[in-house]
This record gives C-alpha cells, structure tokens and sequence, in this order.
C-alpha cells in the first residue's frame, strides 16, 4: 500500500491534496469539511485587512459544450475580520491535528506583516503562504502581483516573513511574469522554504456581445480577472518545470494551477511539485472529488511500483529539455489501424488543411471499408496533428522508424557537425 | 389557392413519436458531431444537406445558418425532419454507429433547427432575375413544392396544378400524424411558396379537366410530381363491402377530417410494408380495441423499416404472419375476412382457412405505379421510364434527387467535369432540353 504522506517544505499533511487559498477554503465550516472529505490540506483563503468584493465576481469559458474549461475571478482576499478566521483556523487545527492548514496573508507594510505571522502562528498555522500572486485588485493598492513582480521587493518581504516566523514559509508566484525563475529564485534567497505556483493568469475571460462589456460584468464596467481552471494547466506545468529544472532553484513547490483530478496531480508530482493544490474544480464539483483523486494517485503508485511520495516528486524533471537538445533524427510516421477506423476522415482534412497533406481519402471511394484513409509515409512528417484528431482510442499510432541516422541534436549539428536527416514535407 | 383543413380532424389525438429538443439538448447533441469530412451522413442523405456543417452551427448556436444549410439543400427540410427515415440513411450511416457510441440523433437536430426558422419566420431565398420561361407542374405535393421553390430561385414563372382543394400531397394527407399533423404541410408549403411567383391551380385535374397537351403548349416545360396512384386491391370476393378500404385513402380521411369508427371492434391492416405500419399504430391510437396487421410473409422478411416496426410493436399492436385474406364476408358491411395460411414461399397452404373478425379493413398493399399514373394524365409514355418527348417531362424523383446543389457543390462539381472533359451536366437548365433522370 503506498505512502501518500506529504511533506512539502516541512509542511507535512495525510495526502498531497490541498485546497488552493480561494472560495472553498474560505472558513472553518468549509475546510473542515473538506478535511472530512479527505483533503489533506488547506491553504486559508488570504488574510488581510478585509475588504469589500463587488458582485459578480467569476466568469468562464464553455468548449463545446464542455462548461467551464476555463474560469476567471475578480474576488479579492478574505472579507471577513481577522478575529473570525483565527478563531475558526484554531478550532479547525484543534478538531484536525494532522491535516496542514497553511495561512495565506497579504498585508503591507513591516509591522502588519510582524503581526499577522504571530498572530497567524498562535492560532495554529503550519505553514504559511505569503500571496504576491494575485493579479486584479490587491495589485493596484501596491500588493499581490505588485510584489511578485518584483524579485527585491519579493525577496525583502519574504525575508521579513521568514524572520517572524516560526514555521515553513512559502511564497505563492504570480504567472503574470515573462520568466518565472528569477521570481523564484529571489523568493529563496529571501529565505523561504518553498513556493507555490501558480496564482491566477491577468485575463479578460470573455466579452458580453449583446451588451459590449467584457466579463464578469458588475453593473456597466468589467475588469480584468485572474484566470484559472482546467484551461491553465500547461502554463502552471511550464512554470513548475521552469524551477524545478533549474539547478539554482532548490527549495520545494506546492503546484498549483488547472488540477482537477489525480492525473493532472501526478503530472505536476513528476515535474517536481511536492503538493497540490486546488481551488476550481472544487468550486465547480466540490470537495467531493478528492475521494477519486486519493484512490487514483494510491492505484497509480502501486502500479509503477512507488512506495512514497518521494519517488515520483521530479522524475520526469531530467526530460524536460531545451529544443537544441532534442534529436532531429529521431522519426516517426502515424500508422492507421483499419479495422478500427470509422471513417470520419478527420485526419483527413486535419492533414490537409493543418499540416503536410500527406493522409489522403483511399481512391476507391465506395463503400465503408474504403473509408479508411492512406496515409503517405514518404510525406509524414510525424507531427501527431491526425492523431490528436482522431476520436477512436489507438486507432492512429505514431510509430518510430529507423531511417539510417544516428541521433544528432542541432546543438551537436551546429558543434560537432553531425549530420541531419532528408528533410520531410517540406518542398 | 389551398382551401384551409378542418380544425376537427381525427389525427389531432395524435401527439410526436419523436419528441422535439429544447435549445439546451439540441446543443449537447450537436456538440456530440465529429463534424466529419466527406461525411457519410450527406452522403446518406437522398438531398445532400451538408450535415456536419448544419450540426456546427448548432453547436455554435448560429441556429439560422443551420437552418440556411438546410433549406439551402433542401426547402422541405422540416418536413423531411420529421419523416425521413434516418434510420436507415444519415442517422444509419453515422460513423458513430462502428464505434460503438449511439448516433447522432440527425433528424431531431434538423427539426430543432428548422422549426426555429418557422418560429422565427426567418425566411433565406428570393425569387431569381426572371427568365420568362414558365414551368407547369403537376401536383402540389413535396416534389412539385420543391421544384418549384427551385426553379423561383433561378427566375423561372411556375403554376402548379392540383387536383385535390388542399395543397402539400402526400404530406398533407399520408403522413403519420405522430410524425407531422397536415396543418403543419400545409403551412410547409405556404412557407415554400412564399417565394412567391407560383401559381397554385387547386382542383383542377390534368387528363381531366385540362388536357395534358395543353400544359405543353402553355409552359416551356412541364414537371409531373404527381406520387403514387390509388391503393392496388387484393382482387378476392366481398372486397367490395363497406367498412373495406384502402389504407391511403382512410388514412387521408383521417388527416383531413373525422372518421367515424364507432362499432369497431376488430380492425385489420393487410400488407408488411410502411404504410401497413401506419395503419395499425394510427387505427390503435384513435382507439380501435383491436388492431392486427396481417401479412402473407414471415416477420422478418416484412418490407416495412425495422425501427418503424419494432416502435409499432412496442406500441402494442398484434399481427398475424403468413397468412392472407381470401376473402371478406358480412351481411350488408364486413364483418370478417376469410384468410389462409401461407408457407415460406408466401404459396397458400391448402385446408389452412380460418376467420378473423374485421368490423373494419385497410388494404396496404400497395399503390399504382407512375406508368399508370401517366397514363389517367392521357401521356403518351406508360413506362414510367420518366423521358418523353425531347426529354421536356422530367419525372419527380429524378428531378428532386437533381436540385440544385449547394454552391460549393456544384463548383467542385464543374471542376470534376472539366477534367473529364465535359460541362457540368446535373444543373437544371431549361430550355436546353437536358434529362433531368
């Protein structure tokens, strides 16, 4: 049986599972339910001074019919007192010993920051989480983002931070960066003990077309909104990987960004995350969803064989690579299995209109069975676009081939004058 | 003009069979579309209505360009919604149906979006630049409504002549009324003829009131979209006594008015075919107690749609296989059919007679033949082979199979048959004497 005991930064709790610092970890009632649920942790939704939130605050994306594959959020940090979220952070700790509550805070200056960690600390926190993330609102008074975008500024607060406090400090990133490391990197010279990554993406997440206002609308005006969602997820996956990666980032992360079930939270365990943490699709599905996302990460470790945590956190870090590392002569071509193609020719007109035009419709175009299209392996240039396309399960495969080369990367091209492959599909 | 229907009318009990969608399923089904290439389902489709496209546009709920490429293909189109038999065409065809996944359901989609465009009153085509040619065409049923929206489109006057006082043909007065009720036919075909520029003639008969040489000399061409004849008779003794009709005929009455059924206890329905179908699910709903279909083959040989069938079945209808009346017996009206039983070979079997009581009898047999049919015009051609004369009379069906296709179509078209070396052959020239068949 695996271990899913989770130690992130020295924050420890019974499964990596965390809330994200949002809605569904707003209050005690609701974090404690979670932890009934089986979230193993929960990052407080930030204190503050507590504001006033305008209505309405979320939009979203439909697909296809699919709601929601995207979401955005003008809601700012907690608006309930400080005396309320203590109280109800020690009586959640009390009930729930084991669980991590990590305290996500945004004051301004030194001594707000001085007194909210103590006091933050006396009701029990594990851990907290210093929010230099949040990209609407909080930002235009000088916080959240303001600071994440600036790495001194980040790493003077983190480092007041980590003077006043007596447990594992993290820093939660804001994406809204043209290149994450260097935020990163200053959070740990700061001296935090690790990050969390990523806050929401500045967005405009759609335009109400009757009414000409971008959304979500309150009243005449819209603003921008902080996107998040299933949608962010490779963003929030380039980030992580960004750091992890990077020999002088050494510090731990919480991943944060479109995780909706265990799949996307071992996706982000095998670029290095530590944690997880979620906050749409519990807003969308509720606590609920936890229960499928323990047992598929507990099914996922027995099959490939990982007792702990441990020894999935980073595994595929060492192949996330750089392009001119790649091998230019490593080749395969999409072969179709005709006995479980329908027909649909998709990969038709994706090959054609989309990519190198070499799947073609089978020339004797009558009947079923010719429906099956021809795919021509001389023109292939092997860029998966039919097989992304096709709607049956392992009906295209891409296939590798040997075509005489030994592997040469452009690097070792441009180096050591390696040679290339004939080029494909590209006169 | 078209003399309105009677508001009382038996098929009103009638309520859908298929069920309409509300915006909210049609958009999780059209979202269900691959949105194939080359799609098999417009391949399936006798009228070539660019399926995926219309779905799309559901989807995206551009719901009046969906209804565009409907109507664009086929101006019948929420008729046909509502009748065609996509099970065994687009619906039939979609690739869903080898990967195991249920279909999308074609015809309810179409439906959603056509009936939006009556809703709505959306109206798509105009009358073409006029070309002062004329078109006479026989019957103001679906295949004369359709050549005739067509033929205003590129400019050509049109008169419709029409024996019966109610327009819209067969789906006026044949089609199921769980499917369409013949109000909604009729307002089909006002949509239709909106257009304007069609000329309805109602009760007047060509070979009969109006000769069909006259028409010829009137119109630059004529067009016989006149269906089938009368129901075929099974030709054995007491046919002849009240209470025996032809299931077209009845099934007419009922669409169009109240049919008295009262004293009917016992109704048979004789033949396998769709109308048979009809008759039996029809006769059930409007109350008959016991309804049966008799047909001379065996279950699975029935000529009638299977899922047309099965939905009869489940609706609670019985039917006898393989036997056949040999006649029909009652004093002053029927009061039961005397049938035999037939072997696999549909050959009677001899000393198998037995009774079947039958206060009330339709003959679905079938109906005469389009060679018959031209022959009561007084046309010359009885052989149904659709050409005559200089090729100026162009059968129905190969007409409408031949509409005009939609633009992209009909480029691609032009394109291939340039390359073969010859012109584009399938467009509906008039005055250049093409065979339309």
């Amino acid at each position: 049986m695996p271990d899913l005991t989770t130690n992130c930064a020295g924050i420890r709790s019974p499964n990596p599972f965390w809330l994200a610092s949002a809605p569904p970890a707003n209050s005690g009632g609701q974090v404690q339910r979670a932890f009934d649920a089986g979230w193993g942790g929960a990052v407080w939704k930030t204190l503050g001074q507590p504001i006033q939130n305008v209505s309405s605050r979320f939009g979203a994306i439909n697909y296809s019919g699919t709601r929601a594959i995207g979401f955005n959020n003008i809601e700012l940090i907690t608006d309930r007192s400080l005396e309320v979220n203590f109280r109800e952070i020690y009586e959640t700790k009390k009930k729930f010993p084991k669980h991590a509550v990590v305290v996500s805070l945004m004051v301004e200056t030194q001594e707000e920051w001085k007194d909210i960690i103590k006091r933050s600390i006396d009701a029990g926190a594990d851990g907290l989480e210093l929010n230099f993330g949040c990209p609407h609102g909080m930002c235009e008074r000088g916080m959240g983002s303001a600071v994440g975008q600036e790495p001194l500024v980040n790493e003077r607060i983190t480092s007041w931070a980590v003077e006043y406090s007596t447990v594992p400090v993290l820093v939660k990133l804001t994406p809204n960066v043209s290149d994450v490391l260097p935020h990163g990197l200053a959070a740990q010279k700061g001296g935090a003990h690790g990050v969390s990554l990523i806050n929401t993406i500045k967005s405009i997440i759609a335009v109400d077309i009757d009414r000409f206002v971008p959304e979500p609308r309150v009243g005449s005006l819209s603003t921008n909104g902080g996107y998040c969602g299933a949608a962010v997820k490779p963003i929030a996956l380039h980030m992580l990987a960004r750091l992890t990666r990077s020999g002088e980032f050494k510090i731990p992360v919480s991943g944060i960004g479109g995780i909706t079930n265990w799949r996307d939270a071992v996706e982000f365990m095998l670029l290095g995350a530590s944690s997880v943490q979620v906050c749409t699709e519990v807003m969308l599905k509720g606590y609920r969803i936890v229960e499928d996302m323990i047992e598929g990460l507990d099914e996922y470790m027995a099959s490939h064989g990982f007792d702990t945590l441990d020894q999935l956190v980073g595994k595929a870090v060492p192949a996330f690579s750089e392009w001119g590392d790649l091998d230019l002569n490593y080749e395969t071509i999409a072969k179709i299995d005709a006995k479980k193609c329908i027909g649909c020719q998709l990969c038709v007109v994706a090959c054609h209109d989309g990519a190198h035009q070499c799947i073609h419709q089978s020339k004797e175009t009558n009947g079923d069975a010719t429906r099956v299209p021809v795919i021509d392996e001389s023109e292939c240039v092997g860029c998966n676009l039919c097989k992304i396309v096709c709607p049956v399960p392992d009906c295209i495969s891409m296939v590798p081939v040997d075509n005489g080369f030994a592997p040469a990367t452009w690097n070792q091209h441009v180096t050591e004058g390696l040679p290339l492959r004939p080029k494909k599909g590209a006169h | 003009m078209s003399k309105p229907i009677p508001t009382e009318r038996s098929e009103s009990v009638f309520s859908d069979f298929k069920h309409e969608y509300a915006p909210h399923q049609a958009a999780v089904e059209a979202n269900r579309c691959l949105y194939c290439s080359d799609a098999p389902c417009t391949k399936a489709c006798p009228t070539h209505i660019d399926v995926p496209e219309f779905i799309r546009k559901i989807a995206t709920e551009n719901v009046k360009g969906s209804a565009r490429t409907i109507f664009d293909a086929n101006i019948l189109g929420m008729s046909c919604a509502r009748v065609c038999p996509v099970e065994v065409l687009c619906v039939g065809d979609c690739v869903y149906n080898a990967m195991g996944v249920p279909p999308i359901q074609i015809g309810k989609l179409q439906r959603y979006a056509t009936d939006q465009a009556y809703e709505k009153g959306w109206r798509f085509f105009e009358a073409g630049k006029p070309t002062g040619k004329s078109v006479g065409l026989i019957g103001a049923g679906p295949a004369s409504l359709a050549a005739a929206h067509e033929l205003r489109r590129m400019g050509h006057a049109c008169t419709i002549y029409e024996k019966r006082e109610v327009i819209g043909g067969l789906n006026t007065t044949g089609v199921a009324p769980y499917k369409m009720r013949a109000d909604r036919s009729v307002d089909e075909a006002e949509w239709v003829l909106a257009i304007g520029g069609i000329d309805v003639k109602t009760g007047v008969e060509i070979g009969k009131s109006h000769a069909f040489e006259e028409l010829e000399k009137k119109h630059d061409a004529v067009f016989v979209g006149v269906g089938l004849g009368p129901d075929t008779r099974l030709g054995v003794p007491g046919e002849e006594l009240p209470g025996i009709h032809g299931a077209v005929e009845l099934i007419e009455r009922m669409k169009l008015g109240k049919l008295p059924l009262q004293g009917v206890k016992h109704a048979l329905v004789i033949g396998g075919g769709n109308t048979a179908i009809d008759g039996v699910r029809e006769l059930m709903v409007l109350g008959v107690p016991n309804v049966t279909l008799v047909y001379r083959g065996q279950e699975p040989k029935m000529p009638g749609y299977r899922h047309e069938w099965s939905a009869a079945r489940e609706a609670g209808v019985s039917a006898l296989f393989q036997a056949v009346p040999v006649a029909f017996e009652g004093s002053g009206k029927v009061e039961r059919a005397r049938c035999v039983r037939m072997d696999e070979n549909k050959k009677p079997i001899a000393g198998s007679e037995f009774n079947v009581a039958a206060e009330l009898v339709l003959m679905a047999i079938g109906q005469s033949t389009l060679g018959e049919q031209l022959a009561s015009l007084g046309h010359r051609d009885q052989k149904g082979s659709g050409r005559h004369r200089r090729t100026r009379c162009h059968r129905a069906q190969g007409l409408v199979r031949r509409r005009r296709l939609s633009q992209r179509w009909q480029r691609s078209r032009e394109r291939r048959g340039r390359r073969q070396g010859r012109g584009a052959g399938h467009s509906l020239a008039l005055g250049r004497q093409k065979c339309l068949i």
